[in-house]
């Protein structure tokens, strides 16, 4: 489903004079379908980085990404932006650390939202939205209020909402548990295990030690710059 | 595989006597996406969207735009009467200030309904109808149709200019920092709206803007424009979450967030 | 008359506005621009109509001037002798005897033929000259047929009264091209100029332009499809020959209010009285 082959990532900082910075280095990871893999190693190995240029947010400097997507191979190391927003909003899901608030927008439209763009009308889409929030424990009465109110946890939930609707075949989860109290966490390592159970590929960054042994399938663990498989 | 481009600009290079204007833009935009085009002021982000809207001619370089049909235009090649019958249809401006886009005296309702009436809409009923659903999508109270423009305030005179633009169902709609000079919640609103109407519209939009949070919100790419020339562009989260050139990093980081 | 050419303008001036007649007539409806000459008369008085009229009279011709209808108010008789004079033509105030017909803000109401030539004087020739005052913007709108603003105010018109509250001047559409001013005629006359038989030429000599309607062109008074254009009838008929159909005046008979409605277009009426018909205020015209 997913497969890096040396993939490799570093930051110029021009306003450092220029300054690199590598981060990743010759990364090979594979996932299959069904799997959860979690990236392991201390802060500052590139987790996040790669996550995120799984994701196609950071650009690859070298190497590949290939991501299995209608049926095909896409290398979104290469691939061009079109291409990478039709693999977003299809084949690949990413829940971030942090919802990224939209003004005025409620809580349920935020979820909704994903499914209004797949052409699922909207009141199918909002009971979706809907009955998700309520799985994650978000009462009703918020789902009209924008959730830029909300509690660091709230707004995270909101978030994994977001991620887990569309029902993606690869999903990156940031932390997913990290704002969360014991009885959301059980929460979303059911829907971990739901969506597995479907064929969903997974790769997620998670430091709650319980969290991790009960969703990973497997470690990857990363070093400084060096990576193993 | 890629999908053909619904405007693309090739070689725009455009000069104002010694100032360099454009130096050799190539831009691309697909049906149904919003590109925003970022940079300061004199980056030339002004003079892009009037070279491809049609508004300037380039000194030299070409911009085509492709019909429905599939032909392909090159937009300064066309007639007076067709670039101005585009401009009345199936292309929209969306003005910075909306009173020059609008008819101060004439009433809301003539104002949405104008390009309608330009296009050989007779029926009045049915103007007076569309023009009040389009009121309503821009959280204009209906009781305001016949108000003129002089009793509104400037953010329901850009709601009013969007109304108006969007009623003849455009395809392809150049906005130029829309939300300029209103206030934060004002802007928060409009921004809301257009987020939707365009996503529900399919309309492609190219958006100049020199608010980066603005861009993260509304376009799904991004171009980021120095002294006349684009120095980076990308997927809005590509560009701004890792920024490569110099510009763009400096953009990036001096912008101030709440 | 010594001293004055033949309708008293040059012969090189005649040649410049015909070729002008000639461009408006290949255009119906579009303004031709003209280099209006000076005339002995100010601006507002007709210079446009006249100096149309004398561009196209010949010695054969028969002229008839009519002001709002009438061939005996000041200014129509002004005319009228102002041709005799200077060009020595015959003059009638019969409609059916007239070959040329120069008007002031009425069309007769006698239809008129193929062989007949009516020469309107027009104040503002542009037709968008309220809603845009810029020039070349409306020279724009004319060239690509643009003409969506004119709509707009009758929108603006039927919002604000329930209906299209234009009662003079009332826009057309010309040859399904051009949109036109008719000049100040009330909109009762418009209908007369849809496919009429004669040629209708139009003269502004303060704002230098001419256009024409060619005999048998469609005309069509501006509109929407559920806000029709409509004539309106007056309720009275006319006081003094009884008409039903024709375009009335109003006039002031006594210091104590009393009014007569009598038919604008002088020659009908007499025409119509003549022919033994009389109205209600017929007798009293009589005994007076």
């Amino acid at each position: 489903m997913l497969q890096t082959r040396a993939l490799t990532k570093s930051f110029t900082l021009h306003l450092r004079g220029g300054l690199r910075m590598p981060v990743l280095s010759g990364v090979d990871l594979d996932v299959r379908a069904g799997e959860c893999v979690v990236l392991s190693g201390p802060s500052g190995t590139g987790k996040s980085t790669l996550m995120r240029s799984l994701y196609g947010n950071y650009r690859a400097e070298s190497g590949s990404i290939l991501v299995r997507h209608a049926g095909e191979m896409v290398d979104i190391a290469a691939a061009d932006p079109r291409t990478i927003l039709a693999v977003r909003h299809e084949t690949l899901g990413y829940v971030s650390q942090f919802l990224r608030v939209v003004p005025r927008v409620p809580a349920l439209d935020v979820v909704a939202e994903v499914l209004l763009t797949r052409g699922i009308d909207q009141d199918t889409a909002r009971e979706t939205a809907r009955s998700l929030l309520l799985r994650l424990n978000i009462p009703s009465r918020l789902h009209a209020i924008p959730p830029a109110t909300f509690s660091g946890g709230e707004q995270q939930r909101v978030n994994l909402a977001r991620g887990f609707i569309a029902n993606h075949p690869i999903l990156l989860l940031d932390e997913p548990t990290a704002s969360l109290d014991a009885e959301n966490r059980a929460v979303v390592v059911q829907m971990v295990r739901d969506a597995k159970a479907k064929g969903t590929a997974i790769v997620a960054i998670c430091h709650d030690a319980d969290v991790r042994d009960v969703i990973a399938d497997r470690l990857f663990t990363m070093s400084p710059y060096q990576d193993a498989a | 595989m890629t999908e053909p481009t619904l405007l693309s600009g090739r070689g725009l290079n455009l000069k104002f006597g010694s100032i360099t204007a454009l130096s050799d833009v190539d831009v691309d935009l697909w049906p149904g996406e919003m590109l925003a085009i970022v940079g300061e002021s004199g980056s030339g982000k002004t003079t892009l969207l009037n070279v491809l809207s049609g508004r300037l001619v380039p000194d030299n370089g070409v911009v085509w735009y492709r019909e429905p049909d599939d032909r392909l235009h090159d937009v300064h090649a066309m007639p007076a009467p067709v670039l101005r019958t585009l401009h009345r249809s199936d292309w929209g401006f969306v003005h910075q200030d909306p009173r020059q886009n609008l008819r101060m005296t004439v009433s809301a309702g003539g104002n949405v309904g104008e390009r309608l009436m330009a296009r050989g809409a007779r029926h009045y009923g049915d103007i007076r109808a569309t023009a009040l659903g389009w009121l309503e999508q821009v959280e204009i109270d209906a009781n305001r149709i016949d108000d003129l423009p002089r009793t509104f305030s400037g953010g329901m005179l850009q709601r009013l200019q969007i109304a108006r633009t969007l009623v003849t169902h455009p395809r392809l709609v150049f906005m130029d920092e829309p939300t300029g000079g209103l206030d934060v919640s004002v802007q928060a609103r409009l921004l809301d709206l257009i987020r939707s109407l365009v996503t529900r519209l399919r309309i492609a939009v190219v958006l100049v803007t020199h608010d980066i949070a603005v861009a993260r919100l509304l376009a799904h790419r991004i171009a980021v424009m120095q002294r006349g020339r684009i120095v980076e562009t990308g997927l809005t989260d590509q560009v701004l979450d890792d920024p490569r050139h110099p510009y763009t990093q400096l953009l990036v980081s001096s912008v101030l967030s709440a | 008359m010594k001293g004055y050419n033949f309708a008293y303008l040059d012969e090189q001036t005649k040649r410049m506005i015909r070729r002008g007649l000639l461009k408006a007539v290949a255009i119906p409806g579009h303004q031709v621009p003209f280099g209006s000459r000076e005339m002995p008369l100010p601006y507002g008085w007709g210079t446009g109509g006249i100096q149309v009229t004398a561009s196209i009279l010949g010695s054969d011709d028969v002229l008839k001037v009519i002001d709002q209808g009438a061939d005996d108010t000041t200014n129509a008789v002004s005319i009228r002798r102002f041709f005799a004079r200077t060009a020595g033509v015959a003059t009638t105030t019969a409609t059916a005897e007239a070959t040329v017909i120069q008007t002031r803000h009425r069309i007769p109401e006698k239809q008129l033929r193929e062989d007949q030539i009516i020469v309107y004087q027009v104040p503002q020739p542009e037709p968008l000259f309220r809603l845009e005052s810029s020039r070349v913007e409306t020279k724009r709108m004319h060239g690509l047929s643009d003409y969506g603003l004119m709509h707009v105010k009758l929108y603006e018109d039927i919002s604000r009264f329930g209906q299209i509250s234009i009662s003079y001047d009332y826009p057309v559409m010309v040859n399904e091209r051009y949109l036109m001013s008719p000049s100040p005629i009330p909109a009762f006359d418009n209908p007369k100029m849809d496919m009429m038989p004669a040629l209708q030429l139009f003269g502004a000599g303060r704002e230098k332009r001419i256009y024409a309607i060619p005999p048998w062109t469609r005309v069509k008074s501006l509109d929407f499809d559920d806000h029709p254009f409509r004539t309106i009838n007056a309720s009275h008929p006319c006081g003094l020959c009884g008409a039903t159909d024709s375009y009335l005046d109003e006039v002031v008979v006594d210091n104590h209010g009393g009014r007569l409605f009598v038919c604008s277009d002088t020659d009908h009426c007499a025409e119509r009285r003549a022919a033994g018909h009389v109205g209600a205020d017929g007798f009293r015209e009589a005994a007076e």
